[in-house]
């Protein structure tokens, strides 16, 4: 626990969670590099939660950066743009890594494109970020600004922005906190957007708080990214923002841990962060709301942390959506030999691919490539009621019992021991030392879970 | 660099596998588990051996040997795959054979552990899915079958040793316990410390238990709640019958220190598959075992108490599990959704 925590109102800590080892050095130090142009990219007009986009511009038009292509009318949704300019193809479809089919547009890069190389990453991140003079865009424009630029929720979860900026009468927020705290293993996006891009950052919290009512800002970073820390402080100078450096524990970068460790409230099961006023946007997210309210651009790059032991050269990549995975990984040097899983985002939560030949979307924040050594190859024994799982629990729940009544499809038991309060963190299965596929048994009971 | 610039789908690429994640995980086992646990044994096993001599080594490798092959050929016949292997069975037989006396006859141990692991263990559904203590339940049927080779305890103190019972030198005594209950008589804290008293192999070094329990916590192969529930519940009991009754010649530290309260502590109510999974559960079982066995020392016909409590207390797990569901932070699960 540093000095810093003294400034919020809880511990900067959870019970419970684990520790896994870090393995961020592989990637930490590589400064953001932009991803050369690829020849085609494919836009999924699905890359948020709620409802999916239809199709707007036709197949054989010419679309620049940041061209809606596809929107639809529903408040749960955010449009998609074409990231490259160039030619639109006839729409088709594609697998994501969450085996999710959804539709896509295909868009063939023209030769020459109008911001490419350190000019893009400037015109997103660089520049001046204004920290004063910005409540005089109205709430309704910041959030009417953040829509049309298809902002949504850069940690993965890709929640549409603008909804969970609107105000609402009846639960009013107090704070805003801003999640730099990055707590999967490997990944590194975040903490070098906060090294390189801190202004945008600033200026987008000002602007979300204002937005959203909220009083207070808390810029939430894990203790083991200092130089993100002490980057953040400089930035936030004079705005009022408090910096905190929080324990390193996984998962500290998921609301239910995060929103208990920094304001001593416990979201609700089944709840939301709003339901104790407190309103949570990733760093990332935080920088494209800047930059759709003041430079106009709508979210159609972002960086993108490939590493792992298993790619040769581990690196941050600023890409387009809808480049393949198979660029980045050839941007970093391929694949070594004994790479043996490619996980889309971090180790823990990820899903792995079973081809490369897939689009990466807004709310894709890493690429780790695992070898053959790491993965975990003991058999399954039963479980011996060790109690492992209820110690690493951050939410207090004990994984095993709900995973065996699942498979027994015993779903009063299923019931009992709070099935549906769990968010796959994966801290249950780390520890197992029977090998039992605890959250794939989780996420399988909650999808036959009969809905009563 | 040639070959890893290679595509996915280019002959010689790196074979790349698909599965749900999580992708990490902690490098720990079952059978890393089971370790650890004959690791924390060990003291005691030494102790028994240096008190008892080499038939002690004798009754515990039988009980081992006998358990593993019960397992395996339970699975054989069942058809099923082997499961020895997670070390499971070793660890029964060796609590079981630490848990009885010296002399007893080989068919005792083999008959112990053929109850332990098939009657105990594997009709219950195996590994994980039994009610009672392997250990403690064959050791139960040992003592109502076998009541005379069960309660006689020779010792020889650490100068003599190896001789089998019957012969002239062997002097047969009381165990403290049951010196303290019968015939009034209170052994010195110090000799039932380090373990130079009589009693079965693995119950006599009070030093040797706490060392092998402290092992186990700290490896995490054990919770310490269970056995620190127990220990304080049954010196409380103690404390009370002591200053109830001022002519017992068995004090709190008699007590703690005798028997197989230890032991019992360190590996029998610790055994994650007999005692509740949650937090709070644990602490009302060691509490219940403390309780039980310090009411049996005192007020039963028997001196030792350690095997019925755990039986008694094993039959309530699923109720107490079914009490202490943890509460989740945030509350339990909405069902208005």
């Amino acid at each position: 626990m540093t000095a810093a925590t003294a400034d919020i109102p809880g511990r900067g800590s959870f019970a419970r969670g684990i520790h896994p080892a870090g393995r961020k050095s592989l990637a930490s130090g590589a400064a953001i590099e932009v991803l050369p142009t690829p020849k085609t990219v494919l836009i999924p007009l699905s890359q948020h939660i709620g409802a999916p986009c239809e199709p707007v511009a036709k197949p054989k038009t010419a679309v620049a950066v940041g061209d809606v292509v596809g929107d639809v009318k529903a408040f749960v949704a955010a449009p998609v743009h074409s990231s490259v300019d160039g030619l639109t193809g006839a729409p088709t479809v594609t697998t994501l890594p969450n085996a999710r089919h959804v539709a896509a547009i295909p868009i063939a890069a023209a030769d020459e494109q109008a911001l490419a190389g350190r000019a893009l990453f400037d015109d997103l991140f660089g520049g001046d970020w204004p920290t004063r003079g910005l409540g005089a865009h109205a709430p309704e424009a910041v959030g009417e600004a953040v829509r049309n630029a298809g902002v949504v929720g850069m940690g993965g979860a890709t929640f549409p922005t603008h909804v969970k900026l609107a105000r609402n009468e009846a639960r009013p927020v107090d704070t805003l906190i801003v999640n730099g705290c990055e707590c999967e293993p490997y990944l590194t996006a975040d903490h070098r957007l906060m090294l390189e891009a801190a202004g945008a950052i600033v200026t987008g919290s000002l602007l979300a708080a204002h937005a959203a009512g909220a009083e207070r800002i808390i810029v939430a970073i894990e203790d083991n990214k200092p130089d993100a820390v002490e980057a953040m402080r400089r930035a936030s100078e004079g705005t009022g923002i408090t910096v905190a450096a929080v324990n390193t524990q996984y998962p500290m970068g998921g609301e239910r841990c995060l929103v208990p460790a920094v304001m001593g409230r416990a979201i609700p099961t089944g709840g939301l962060p709003l339901d104790v006023g407190v309103v949570v946007v990733n760093v990332g997210t935080a920088s494209a709301i800047a930059a759709a309210v003041l430079r106009g651009r709508a979210l159609t790059h972002r960086v993108i942390s490939v590493t792992g032991e298993g790619v040769s050269r581990p690196k941050n990549i600023l890409a387009p959506v809808g480049a393949s995975y198979g660029d980045l990984i050839a941007f970093c040097g391929g694949l070594k030999p004994d790479a043996a899983r490619v996980v889309a985002g971090g180790p823990m939560m990820g899903f792995a691919l079973a081809e490369l030949d897939v689009p990466v979307t807004k709310g894709t924040s890493g690429v780790v490539v695992l070898t053959d050594s790491q993965l975990r190859r003991a058999d399954e024994t039963a479980c011996i009621r060790c109690g492992r799982c209820v110690d690493a629990c951050p939410l207090g729940l004990v994984a095993s019992r709900i995973a065996l009544a699942v498979r027994a499809r015993d779903w009063d038991v299923a019931k009992r021991y709070h099935l549906p309060a769990c968010v796959e963190c994966g801290c249950c299965n780390y520890v197992c030392p029977a090998q039992i596929p605890l959250v794939q048994l989780i996420r399988t009971g909650k999808a036959m879970m009969p809905r009563d | 660099m040639a070959e890893a610039a290679k595509k996915a789908d280019e002959p010689g690429a790196p074979l790349m596998g698909v599965a749900p994640g999580p992708h990490l995980a902690a490098p720990r086992s079952t059978r890393a588990v089971m370790a650890d646990v004959l690791i924390g044994l060990a003291p005691v096993f030494v102790a028994g051996c240096w008190v008892f001599r080499w038939r002690a080594a004798m009754q515990v490798g039988i009980c081992v040997a006998s358990c593993v092959a019960f397992e395996a050929i339970w699975q054989r016949l069942r058809g099923r795959r082997q499961t020895v292997g997670d070390l499971s069975a070793a660890v029964t037989g060796a609590i079981l054979g630490l848990s009885i006396p010296w002399t007893a006859p080989w068919y005792v141990g083999v008959v112990g552990s053929g109850v332990a692991i098939v009657i105990a263990k594997m009709l219950f559904g195996g590994l994980g899915s039994n009610i009672f203590n392997p250990a403690m339940a064959g050791r139960a049927f040992l003592q109502a079958c076998f009541a005379g080779q069960m309660t006689t305890y020779v010792f020889k103190g650490a100068a003599g040793g190896g001789l089998p019972p019957g012969v002239a030198d062997a002097v047969t005594q009381a165990t403290p316990l049951a010196g303290g209950k019968f015939e009034q008589i209170a052994y010195g804290l110090k000799e039932l410390a380090i373990g130079t008293v009589n009693g079965s192999v693995g119950e006599t070094s009070a030093v040797a238990c706490v060392i092998g329990g402290l092992y186990l916590i700290v490896r995490r192969a054990a919770d310490w709640r269970a056995p620190t529930a127990m220990l304080l519940a049954a010196a409380a009991v103690a404390a009370v019958g002591q200053w109830a009754d001022a002519d017992a010649v068995l004090t709190v530290g008699h007590h703690v220190l005798s028997g197989a309260l230890l032991f019992g502590a360190a590996y029998i109510v610790t055994d994650p598959a007999t005692s509740p999974i949650s937090r709070r559960g644990r602490w009302i079982y060691g509490a219940g075992v403390g309780l039980l066995v310090m009411m049996i020392r005192l007020f039963a016909n028997v001196p030792e108490g350690v095997m019925f409590a755990v039986l008694v207390m094993n039959m309530t797990v699923p109720l107490i599990d079914r009490w202490t569901v943890p509460r989740p932070v945030g509350g339990a699960a909405n069902d208005a959704k």
